[in-house]
């Protein structure tokens, strides 16, 4: 139960530093959810992402964040079983489904609804 | 006081007050997004007997699903202008401006239009992840062996 608590309170607070960046910089929301996946990539070099999944559960996993540490993830998990070429072969491991499926969702969508505007 | 030095304390409280509360509404928003994520996780767990690493790519794929639809049925827009941060942060950001960006360009073709600008918006996430992604895991496989 204490999950649920902390899902909320480390998805919030990277909702909030994002928002705080959004307001007192002249980034716009592609520059700040760029960095986002930069630094979720960054926390993996030192594990340190993977204990926030633990702990958080899946509020670790609906930040933007999540996007570059599951790319790192599956590259290095490759990279273990067969060298220093995994870190290409595995790069989507993880993120596949994710990519797969908006793309397929967005187009379907585009093609079945008008847009309003 | 006159008009004049009410509106000046006016002007001098607004932005702060106003962003405090955009700050507090990203917070609030994200963080209950999170909660949606984990809900759906032990959810997806428990009802289909999965590990907790396919239910994830299930809670990711239910997110964008319910963003792209939001977004292609107009009012996902207003929820981003509303929520800011606490909208484009999460996966559902994501999906939002890849979709957004289809239906933008749907009237100049399915080539040319939906095909050449469907990455407008959410290339950049996947450009510097990648990079970033490939740069770090290399130096954490050369450091620490993967």
């Amino acid at each position: 139960m204490m999950t649920y608590l902390y899902a909320f309170l480390f998805s919030g607070l990277v909702c909030a530093i994002g928002q705080v960046i959004l307001d007192n910089t002249r980034l716009t929301p592609g520059h700040i959810t760029s960095l986002f996946v930069v630094l979720g990539a960054f926390l993996d070099i030192f594990n340190i992402y993977d204990r926030i999944v633990l702990w958080a559960g899946g509020g670790a996993m609906v930040p933007i964040t999540s996007f570059g540490h599951l790319l790192i993830h599956g590259a290095l998990v490759k990279a273990r079983e067969t060298g220093i070429m995994g870190l290409a072969t595995g790069m989507f491991d993880l993120t596949a489904s994710g990519i797969t499926s908006a793309i397929i969702i967005a187009f379907f969508m585009t093609v079945i609804f008008k847009s309003k505007n | 006081m006159s008009n004049e030095e009410y509106e000046a304390i006016v002007k001098k409280h607004k932005p702060t007050e106003q962003r405090i509360l955009n700050i507090v509404k990203a917070f609030v928003i994200g963080g209950i997004i999170g909660i949606i994520g984990h809900f759906l996780l032990e959810f997806y767990t428990t009802s289909l007997a999965i590990t907790s690493k396919e239910a994830s790519t299930l809670v990711i794929i239910s997110l964008i699903l319910v963003a792209s639809f939001f977004t292609a049925l107009g009012f996902f827009d207003n929820w981003i202008n509303f929520g800011r941060a606490g909208f484009f942060i999460p996966i559902t950001g994501f999906a939002h401006a890849m979709t957004s960006a289809c239906m933008e360009y749907r009237k100049e073709g399915l080539v040319t239009g939906i095909g050449s600008n469907i990455f407008k918006l959410t290339g950049t996430v996947i450009l510097y992840g990648i990079v970033s992604a490939y740069l770090f895991g290399l130096i954490r496989f050369l450091l620490f062996g993967g």
